[in-house]
C-alpha cells in the first residue's frame, strides 16, 4: 500500500468489530464491572484459601464455643467453636464450585443439544424439542428433591441433578440461534464445500451462537448457586464436614437470635455474591444486545 | 408521576395496616386454654395412625395414651401400677398367673361396655402374624404368645390369654416377669373396638380406616374430635370414661412441631403449653433464667453408636475399644450438649429401678493408641477410612462431627460423616450396610432387661453382629427365671460385663429428655419415662 | 384461535404421560423400602405388606395397574399413613398452597407491575435505579434467608406477626405471603421495566401524545397492554415456580400445605404420595403453561402462528 494510502486509511476513523463495541459498552456499565471485579476477587481468594485460612478448616475448640467477631476471630466463631472466616471462605470454594460446575454440565448438555436440534431441522428438531417441552413442564425442585433422595447425597451426584434441570434454556436459545444462522450464507458455502456436519456446527454455528450462551451462563450460575444452598438448607445438598454457604445459612437460621452473626455474615456473603453476578450477567446481556432493556 | 408514587405509598400502607391484625393485644392461645381447660401440646410429629396395635413412636404414644386405656395404668409419681380398666387384680404365687378383674362400668365411646373379651380379641389381633405388629414382642411373657406370633403355633386357645367371665381375663405367663404390670399400659396392649375394626374391613388390613376420625372409637379418658394432618389433632374429655369425674382437662390439642427451633419460639409467643425439645443453645440461658419452666430430667434411654463387628477394622476387639476410649464424653455432656445428656460408658442408664451397670473403662487417649498400636494400626497408619451413620437430626450432627474430630486428635484417623433420613438409615442397619451408626433406645418399661434382651443372637435389634453364647444363656433363660431381684440383678450385671468386654456397642450417652412446660400446667411431674397419665393434668390460670 | 388451542391441549398429553412414567420408575429406584421399621418385623409381615401394596408384582404389572387405577383418579392408598389415600392427602395440603400461592401471586403482581411500570417512567434515574436494586435484593436473596429474617424483625424483635402456622393465629399468613411474594415481584418488576421500555417510545404511543392526550391516559389506555405482556407470558413458569418457592416457605413457617407433605413424603418413602404429587402438580403446570400461553395469544395475535414453521 503506498504511503498516501496508509495514512488516510489511518486517519479514518477505526471500524469496532462486534465484540470490541460489546466490550466497550461494558466497561460503561458501572455495577457489572462492579460485579465482575468482585467475582475477580472473590475468586482468588477462593482459590488460595488453603494457605491463607488462618485456622483449620474443622479446627474445633469445643470449651470456646460461639464468640462474636472479634480481634482473633474476625467473623466469630461457631457452637464448636470453628472460625467463621475460614469456614465462608471455604464454603465459598464449595459454592462457587458446584455453580461452575453445575452451570459449566448444563451448558454442555445444553449446547450440544439446542446445536444439534437447530442445525437438524425437521421432524428430528420437532421431537428433541418436544423432549424438552416435556422436561420443562417438570417442576424442577420435586425432580432434584426426588433425585437427591432416591440416589443418596454425593457431589457428582448434586452437580448432575442441578445441571440436569438447567440445560432445558439452554437448549432452546441455541436452537434459536443455530436455526437463524443456518440460513446465513456462509454456512450454506461451508455444505456446499463438503464440510461434515460436525465440523459446520462446531466450527461456524456453535461459535456465532456464543453471544447469548454466554450471557445466559452468567446468568444461571447464581440460580445454580441457590438451588444448591436451598437443597442443602433440606439436608439434601452438601453433607458435612463440607460446608456450603448455604449449610452455614441453614445452621445460622437455627442459632439466629443467640449467634445473629453466624447468619449474617454467610447471607451476606452468598447475597452480595449473587447480586454480582447478576449485575454481571445483566451487563453482558445489554452489551451484546442493546435492544434488550435500556434505550 | 405524583398520582402513582401517592397511589402506591397509599396501597402499600393499607396492605400494611390491614396485615398488623396479628396478636397485638388480646390472649395468647394459652391464656386462652388456661381459662378453657385446653392443652396445648408440642407433639414433634405428625402421628402416622391412631390404631395402638400398628403403629409406634413417641408422638403417637402421647395421643394414644389420651384416648385410650389399658388393663392397668401407672401414676405419674411414682410409675407404680393403678387401676386402668381393671380395678384390682391378683397374683399367684409363683408369679405367673396375673388374673384381672375388670370393673363393670368401662364403656368404649359408643357406649358399649368394654369386657374381658374386648381384651382377649385385642390381643389376639395384635399378635396375629398377619398385622406385623412391631410391638408383638411386649407379649412374649406370655405362655406360647411369642409361638403364635412367629407362626409355629395357629391355636390362639393354646396362649396364655384366657376369660374366666365377662370382666375377668387371667394371664399365664412362662417365666415370671416383675415388670409385667408395667407391659400392659404400653399402648400395643390396649384394647381395640371389634365392631369398629370389623366393620372397616379384616382384623389384620393394615391399609384399614377404622382409625380415623370419624369411625374410630376409644375407651379413654379422652375422645377424638378433630384431626387435620399437619395442622394439629384435638382430643376433647369423653363423658363416657368411668372415671370423668376425675379428669380436669376438657380437651388435648396436639401440634406437629417438628422444628424444634419454630417449636421454642411457638412457646415464647404463647401458644404451646409444653415443647417436646429444647433447642441446645438456649438450654443454659433457660436453666439459668427460668429453671421453673425448664424440666430436665433423666430419662430411661441410651445413646451410643453400634459398631458393625463383622467388617474390618472392626472385627477386632482392640479395635473397638481403642475407638471407646477415644471419646471424651463429658467435654461432648457438657459442651455440645450443655449438660443434657450425661456420660455413660455402658449400656443400662445407671439407677435403672436400683440397678447399677458394670463401669469398665474410662475416657482414656493413651490407652486407646496403645490398643489401636497393638491391633496393628500404630499412630493410625494404615487404617482404612470408615463411616459414621446416623439419621438426620441436629443434635446428632453435632455429636457426630465432635465425635470425628476426637478420632482425628486422640487417633489419628479418619472418619467419614454419613446422615441418611430416617428409613434408609433403617435400610441400612437392617441389612448391616454401615461401619459405625449412631442408635438411641428408649426403655419400653423400667427394668434393665428393656436394654439386655436387644443383644441377644440374631436379635431383631442387635444388628451387629455380636454373639454370645453366655450372654444368651443370661438373658433368655437364667434371668426371667430368677425371682429375687438381687440374683437377678447380679445374672444382668454378668450379661453387660460380657457385653462390654467384646464392646460390640460404643456406649456415649444416657438422655435426658429436654421440655418447656408453663408454670399453668400441674400434674406433669418429671419421671423416669417420661410418662404422663392426663387424668391427673389441670391448667391453673394466672393469678 | 381454536385450532391453536386444540394443538397446545394434544400436545400437553404425552408430557404428562412421560411425567407418570419417568417419575414411577424413579420413585422405584430408591433404596430404603417404605416397610422399613425400626423394631425388627418379621419375613412374613414384610410379605404381607408388599402384598397389599401390590410391590410384589412385576414391575411392569404394577406401573400398569398403577395408569389403570389414575384414569379413574384414584392416586392409591399412602404408604406411610395407613387408612388414607393420596387423593385425600393431596387435597387437604391444596387448598393452603394454593391459598399461599394466590397471595404470593397477588402480591408479586401488584407489587412488581407497580415498581417495574414506575422505573419504566423515568429510565436511569433514582425512581428507576431506587425499585431496581430492591428488585435485585428480592432475586438475590433465598426465601429460606428472607423468611428467618422476616421472622426474627416482625415476629421476635417488635413481635407484631406470628412466627408460624397457617390460619391458627390471625395475621399469620401475612409473613409467608411476603416472603414467597418477593422474589417473584422482583422478576416481575424487571421484566414490566423492559416490557415498557418496549413500548414507550413506540409511535402509536407518540401519536397519542401528540393527539394531547395527557399522559396518565396514554400509560394506562395504552401502553400497559402492551407492556404487559412479557408479565403475562410470565404466569406459566411464574406459576411454576411458586410451586417450588412454596416448599422453602412451607418449611420455614411450618404450613401444612401440599409442599410440605412433599417434602415429607420423599424422606418417608411414600411411593405412592411422591408419584401422586408429582403428577399432579406437573399436571397443574402443564395445564397453568397452557393456559398462560392461550391468554397471551389472544392478547397477541401474532403469537398464534408460532408453532408454524
Amino acid at each position: 500500500m503506498t504511503e498516501e494510502a496508509q495514512q488516510i486509511l489511518n486517519a479514518m476513523p477505526k471500524g469496532t468489530s462486534l465484540w470490541e463495541d460489546a466490550l466497550h459498552r461494558l466497561r460503561k456499565n458501572r455495577l457489572a464491572m462492579f460485579g465482575l471485579c468482585y467475582l475477580g476477587i472473590l475468586i482468588f481468594i477462593c482459590l488460595i484459601t488453603p494457605w491463607i485460612a488462618p485456622y483449620g478448616y474443622e479446627e474445633q475448640n469445643l470449651r470456646l464455643g460461639a464468640v462474636p467477631p472479634n480481634s482473633e476471630h474476625w467473623l466469630g466463631t461457631d457452637t464448636f467453636g470453628r472460625d467463621m472466616f475460614t469456614r465462608i471462605l471455604y464454603g465459598g470454594r464449595v459454592s462457587l464450585l458446584v455453580g461452575f460446575i453445575a452451570t459449566f454440565v448444563a451448558l454442555i448438555i445444553g449446547v450440544a443439544y439446542g446445536a444439534i436440534s437447530g442445525y437438524a431441522g425437521g421432524k428430528v428438531d420437532a421431537v428433541m424439542m418436544r423432549l424438552v417441552d416435556i422436561f420443562y413442564a417438570l417442576p424442577y425442585m420435586i425432580f432434584i428433591i426426588l433425585l437427591m433422595v432416591v440416589f443418596g447425597r454425593n457431589l457428582l451426584l448434586l452437580f448432575l441433578a442441578i445441571g440436569a434441570v438447567e440445560w432445558l434454556v439452554m437448549a432452546r436459545i441455541v436452537r434459536g440461534q443455530v436455526q437463524s444462522l443456518r440460513q446465513q450464507e456462509y454456512v450454506e458455502a461451508a455444505m456446499s464445500l463438503g464440510l461434515s456436519p460436525f465440523a459446520i456446527i462446531a466450527r461456524h454455528l456453535i461459535p456465532n451462537a456464543l453471544g447469548p450462551v454466554i450471557v445466559y451462563t452468567t446468568l444461571t450460575i447464581p440460580n445454580v448457586m441457590l438451588l444448591e444452598a436451598f437443597l442443602s438448607f433440606l439436608g439434601l445438598g452438601i453433607q458435612p464436614p463440607q460446608s456450603s454457604w448455604g449449610v452455614l445459612i441453614s445452621y445460622g437460621v437455627e442459632t439466629m437470635e443467640e449467634f445473629p452473626w453466624l447468619l449474617i455474615y454467610p447471607g451476606l456473603a452468598l447475597t452480595i455474591t449473587l447480586f454480582a453476578l447478576n449485575f454481571f450477567g445483566d451487563g453482558l446481556r445489554d452489551a451484546l444486545d442493546p435492544k434488550a432493556s435500556r434505550d | 408521576m405524583m398520582s402513582f408514587k401517592t397511589r402506591f405509598i397509599a396501597l402499600s400502607m393499607i396492605l400494611l395496616l390491614a396485615a398488623c391484625g396479628g396478636d397485638s393485644g388480646g390472649e395468647t392461645r394459652v391464656e386462652v386454654g388456661n381459662r378453657e381447660g385446653v392443652f396445648h401440646f408440642g407433639n414433634h410429629s405428625e402421628p402416622q395412625g391412631l390404631d395402638p396395635h400398628i403403629v409406634t413412636g413417641v408422638p403417637e404414644h402421647h395421643i394414644l395414651t389420651a384416648l385410650f386405656e389399658g388393663l392397668v395404668t401407672k401414676n405419674p409419681e411414682t410409675l407404680e401400677p393403678e387401676p386402668g380398666v381393671a380395678e384390682s387384680w391378683d397374683i399367684s404365687e409363683d408369679g405367673m398367673t396375673y388374673t384381672f378383674h375388670l370393673r363393670n362400668n368401662a364403656k368404649w365411646s359408643n357406649g358399649d361396655p368394654v369386657t374381658a373379651e374386648d381384651f382377649r380379641w385385642s390381643w389376639q389381633r395384635a399378635i396375629s402374624p398377619l398385622l406385623g405388629s412391631e410391638y408383638s414382642y411386649m407379649y412374649y411373657p406370655i405362655e406360647n404368645a411369642e409361638a403364635y406370633n412367629l407362626g409355629r403355633e395357629p391355636d390362639f386357645s393354646k396362649v396364655g390369654v384366657s376369660v374366666l367371665d365377662d370382666y375377668t381375663v387371667q394371664v399365664k405367663l412362662h417365666s415370671p416377669t416383675p415388670y409385667f404390670l408395667q407391659l400392659l399400659d404400653h399402648y400395643s396392649m390396649y384394647p381395640v373396638h371389634r365392631a369398629t375394626v370389623e366393620k372397616f374391613g379384616s382384623a389384620t388390613d393394615r391399609l384399614s380406616q377404622w382409625a380415623r376420625e370419624g369411625n374410630i372409637v376409644t375407651n379413654g379418658a379422652f375422645a377424638l374430635t378433630e384431626w387435620q394432618i399437619n395442622s394439629h389433632l384435638r382430643v376433647e374429655k369423653s363423658p363416657l370414661y368411668w372415671d370423668a369425674d376425675k379428669v380436669k382437662l376438657n380437651a388435648i390439642v396436639f401440634y406437629p412441631t417438628e422444628n424444634l427451633v419454630t417449636e421454642e419460639r411457638m412457646f415464647r409467643d404463647g401458644q404451646l403449653h409444653r415443647t417436646e425439645e429444647i433447642p441446645l443453645e438456649k438450654i443454659k440461658a433457660y436453666q439459668a433464667e427460668q429453671p421453673e419452666i425448664t424440666h430436665i430430667a433423666p430419662w430411661i434411654g441410651s445413646y451410643f453408636y453400634m459398631l458393625n463387628t463383622t467388617r474390618e477394622p472392626l472385627t477386632d476387639v482392640r479395635v473397638r475399644k481403642a475407638l471407646a476410649m477415644a471419646v471424651d464424653r463429658a467435654l461432648i455432656a457438657d459442651t455440645v450438649t450443655q449438660g443434657v445428656y450425661r456420660a455413660s460408658t455402658a449400656l443400662v442408664p445407671p439407677g435403672t429401678v436400683g440397678y447399677t451397670p458394670p463401669h469398665l473403662f474410662d475416657y482414656d487417649p493413651e490407652r486407646a493408641r496403645q490398643l489401636l498400636a497393638e491391633a496393628g494400626y500404630p499412630d493410625g497408619q494404615g487404617f482404612p477410612p470408615i463411616d459414621i451413620l446416623y439419621n438426620t437430626h441436629e443434635d446428632h450432627r453435632k455429636i457426630a462431627v465432635a465425635i470425628q474430630q476426637m478420632f482425628m486428635q486422640n487417633l489419628n484417623i479418619q472418619v467419614n460423616l454419613v446422615n441418611q433420613e430416617w428409613k434408609v438409615y433403617l435400610d441400612s442397619h437392617n441389612n448391616m450396610n454401615y461401619d459405625i451408626s449412631r442408635r438411641g433406645w428408649i426403655g419400653d418399661y423400667v427394668d434393665p432387661y428393656t436394654f439386655l434382651s436387644m443383644y441377644i443372637t440374631d436379635g431383631g435389634n442387635n444388628k451387629t453382629g455380636f454373639s454370645n453364647a453366655r450372654y444368651d444363656e443370661i438373658v433368655l433363660k437364667a434371668a426371667p427365671a430368677e425371682l429375687d431381684r438381687d440374683k437377678r440383678y447380679a445374672l444382668y450385671h454378668e450379661a453387660e460385663t460380657i457385653l462390654l468386654e467384646n464392646m460390640p456397642i460404643l456406649p456415649i450417652f444416657t438422655y435426658q429428655y429436654k421440655h418447656l412446660f408453663t408454670t399453668n400446667v400441674k400434674g406433669m411431674p418429671d419421671n423416669i419415662m417420661g410418662y404422663y397419665n392426663y387424668k391427673y393434668v389441670y391448667l391453673e390460670p394466672e393469678a | 384461535m381454536w385450532r391453536f388451542v386444540g394443538l397446545r391441549v394434544l400436545q400437553a398429553v404425552p408430557v404428562i404421560l412421560a411425567v407418570i412414567t419417568v417419575t414411577f420408575f424413579l420413585v422405584r429406584a430408591a433404596p430404603g423400602g417404605p416397610f422399613d421399621t425400626e423394631k425388627a418385623v418379621s419375613e412374613q409381615v414384610k410379605a404381607a405388606l408388599e402384598a397389599r401394596y401390590r410391590l410384589d408384582l412385576p414391575i411392569h404389572e404394577q406401573y400398569l395397574s398403577y395408569l389403570g387405577d389414575l384414569f379413574k383418579g384414584d392416586m392409591g392408598p399412602s404408604f406411610y399413613y395407613p387408612g388414607r389415600s393420596v387423593n385425600d392427602l393431596i387435597f387437604q395440603g391444596l387448598p393452603i398452597t394454593a391459598e399461599l400461592g394466590f397471595y404470593a401471586l397477588i402480591i408479586a403482581l401488584v407489587i412488581g407491575c407497580l415498581a417495574g411500570v414506575f422505573a419504566a417512567l423515568k429510565p436511569n434515574t433514582a425512581q428507576d435505579y431506587v425499585p431496581m436494586s430492591l428488585a435485585m435484593i428480592g432475586i438475590c436473596m433465598p426465601s429460606f434467608l428472607l423468611g428467618p429474617l422476616l421472622v426474627l424483625i416482625f415476629g421476635i424483635w417488635l413481635d407484631v406477626m406470628p412466627v408460624s402456622g397457617w390460619g391458627q393465629t390471625m395475621g399469620d399468613k401475612v409473613l409467608p405471603s411476603i416472603t414467597l411474594g418477593a422474589m417473584y415481584a422482583a422478576y416481575i418488576a424487571r421484566l414490566s421495566r423492559s416490557g415498557m421500555l418496549e413500548v414507550m417510545h413506540q409511535d402509536y404511543l407518540r401519536t397519542a401524545r401528540a393527539k394531547g392526550l395527557p399522559e396518565r391516559i396514554v400509560i394506562w389506555r395504552h401502553a400497559l397492554r402492551g407492556g404487559l405482556l412479557p408479565v403475562i407470558s410470565y404466569l406459566g413458569p411464574a406459576f411454576a415456580a411458586l410451586l417450588s418457592g412454596s416448599f422453602v416457605v412451607e418449611t420455614v413457617f411450618q404450613i401444612p400445605g401440599l409442599g410440605r407433605f412433599y417434602i415429607q413424603a420423599a424422606f418417608n418413602r411414600d411411593y405412592t404420595m411422591i408419584l401422586g404429587t408429582t403428577v399432579f402438580l406437573s399436571t397443574l403446570i402443564v395445564l397453568f403453561n397452557l393456559l398462560s400461553d392461550i391468554v397471551a395469544a389472544w392478547l397477541n395475535p401474532r403469537l398464534r402462528y408460532q408453532f408454524r414453521k
